[in-house]
């Protein structure tokens, strides 16, 4: 990241929003002038305006959905946390240990989650699980690849200090791995409300996933589109809270980066 | 190459008959040599001629094939406690404050973090860091992080300072001052030092004995003693005697390569 001038910070506010807002007038115009009809594709001012309409149980179903988000990201945070402690002890168990967290990534989610379902029932925990195991790998990753950019001549001086393992770890290691934590946790927190979505829509009795599913089967697509875009700004919500997350624990990052481009 | 039979006994750190093996690849072949108590002595080799390799078995980092190390007559434990190590990159924490990173050796040897603090902080000043204990070390500049690099190995209060190509990293100019600063320092604690360098002018400025080494594996070829006065400045540096012994290393190191 280089120093952001006023120019570049307003650039990366404005440049989406005009993208964004080509698009929903791109959208409204054909949908209002010959499009497919409301039922297929309804313009962006009627879902504005069913969306606002059905607020309340809009609200109601982003809860529950959120609550498994986070619960369920809360989980991923510790799972990866320990595998990337686990994998970081040796080279041997990386090795054999890694193949295996590949091929959680590759289980189809359109099989798993029904069978989360089955056995865990339509309540929080499989949601939860389903978070986590769509999450854990970007932070598990990051985390692994961190530790390793330790700065090699920092170890050798804290072992010269006579610091074991565990104080290169918690001295060293651990915090060189912060900048790569960072980006994996913004890739991760992506993926987790859709995941959380995606589990409610195999099954449950509340939240967005279900709802918009309902509002499908209604031929609300409407409602439907409403609930993604309640879904996006969750999303969206998240990710800038990273950021608030990053200022607070590891202040030196931002001026850090600074640092490494200007004179 | 000079080996002096009774140093063992008296020296502050004595290295004796010193070999170090990986597999096929020998690195230091019967190194010896030694430092008194309060001396500044520089091991001047080429690079890659194992320097480092010998600090990493001084340090504990590396356990040596054969030979022996006594620091004050008895042989050196696992852990390197006795050396306080300077690296070539500052290697100074970018997530830790000035002041933090200058308590690290002290934290890691289980000193809590505010009596650690309190034994900083009179050193700051005369290292010059005064109003720089609150700034990132990636404020500084290269200079300073040198300084403060080398105050968090000296607070350690460890036997000897290891310091390993020290101002390897920096300016001509900011070298050269730096020089003169720590032979500045040197004069006002008498810290028994152990100099790995490459640069002959270095070694004659801040040293009372060079040890030159050979090609890997390495081995003392040459022992000299510098008899320039202290404190030395920088205009010795056009002084016959010091021209004379500067000339005499580049010609060992010249020949060996």
């Amino acid at each position: 990241m280089t120093r952001a001038t006023a120019k570049d910070r307003g650039a990366g506010i404005v440049g989406p929003l005009l993208v964004i807002a080509l698009l929903l007038i791109g959208w409204q115009w054909y949908a209002t002038h010959g499009g497919p009809g409301n039922d297929v594709l309804p313009p962006p001012s009627r879902v504005w305006e069913q969306g606002w309409a059905a607020r309340a149980d809009l609200w109601a179903n982003a809860i529950p959905t959120l609550r498994a988000t986070l619960i369920g990201f809360a989980l991923s945070l510790v799972i990866g946390f320990l595998l990337s402690v686990i994998l970081d002890s040796s080279g041997l168990v990386r090795r054999s240990v890694m193949p295996v967290l590949v091929v959680t990534q590759t289980l189809p989610l359109i099989v798993i989650a029904p069978l989360m379902i089955l056995w865990f029932g339509f309540e929080l925990l499989p949601k939860v699980l389903i978070v986590a195991l769509v999450t854990f790998f970007p932070i598990t990753v990051s985390l692994v690849e961190g530790y390793a950019s330790a700065d090699r001549d920092a170890e050798t001086l804290l072992r010269s200090m006579g610091a074991g393992r565990m104080r290169i770890f918690r001295s060293l290691r651990f915090p060189s791995a912060m900048p790569y934590f960072f980006a994996g946790l913004r890739i991760a927190i992506t993926y987790a409300v859709v995941a959380a979505i995606f589990a409610e829509y195999a099954g449950a009795s509340e939240g967005l996933g279900i709802y918009m599913q309902l509002s499908k089967n209604s031929f609300r697509t409407d409602l439907v589109l409403a609930a993604v875009a309640v879904s996006a700004l969750l999303t969206l919500m998240l990710f800038a809270i990273t950021y608030v997350i990053e200022r607070l624990t590891v202040p030196w990052l931002r001026l850090y980066r600074q640092s490494q481009v200007s004179p | 190459m000079s080996m002096d039979g009774n140093s063992a006994k008296t020296s502050r750190v004595a290295v004796n008959g010193l070999n170090q093996s990986f597999g096929d690849l020998e690195v230091l072949r019967g190194l010896s040599l030694h430092a008194n108590k309060g001396e500044f002595v520089t091991i001047l080799g080429p690079s890659g001629s194992g320097k480092s390799t010998f600090f990493s078995v001084l340090t504990g980092a590396a356990t040596p094939s054969s030979g022996e190390v006594l620091v004050d007559g008895s042989p050196l434990s696992a852990r390197g406690e006795h050396f306080a190590f300077m690296p070539q990159k500052d290697a100074l924490l970018p997530w830790r404050r000035v002041l933090d990173n200058l308590t690290l050796g002290l934290e890691v040897q289980g000193v809590k973090r505010a009596q650690a603090r309190e034994r900083v902080r009179p050193l700051v000043p005369i290292f010059g860091l005064e109003g720089f204990e609150d700034a990132y070390p990636f404020e500084l500049s290269g200079g300073m992080r040198q300084r403060a690099a080398l105050l968090r190995t000296v607070v350690q209060d460890r036997d000897v300072l290891l310091l390993d190509e020290p101002f390897g990293a920096l300016d001509a100019l900011t070298r050269t001052q730096m020089q003169a600063w720590l032979e500045q320092m040197w004069e006002e604690f008498r810290w028994t030092v152990l100099l790995i360098t490459h640069d002959a002018r270095e070694a004659v400025f801040l040293s009372d004995r060079i040890y030159v080494l050979s090609q890997r594996p390495a081995t003392v070829v040459a022992e000299i003693e510098v008899p320039l006065p202290r404190p030395r400045t920088i205009d010795m540096v056009s002084d016959p005697v010091f021209a004379g012994i500067e000339a005499q290393l580049l010609k060992i190191l010249l020949a060996g390569s």
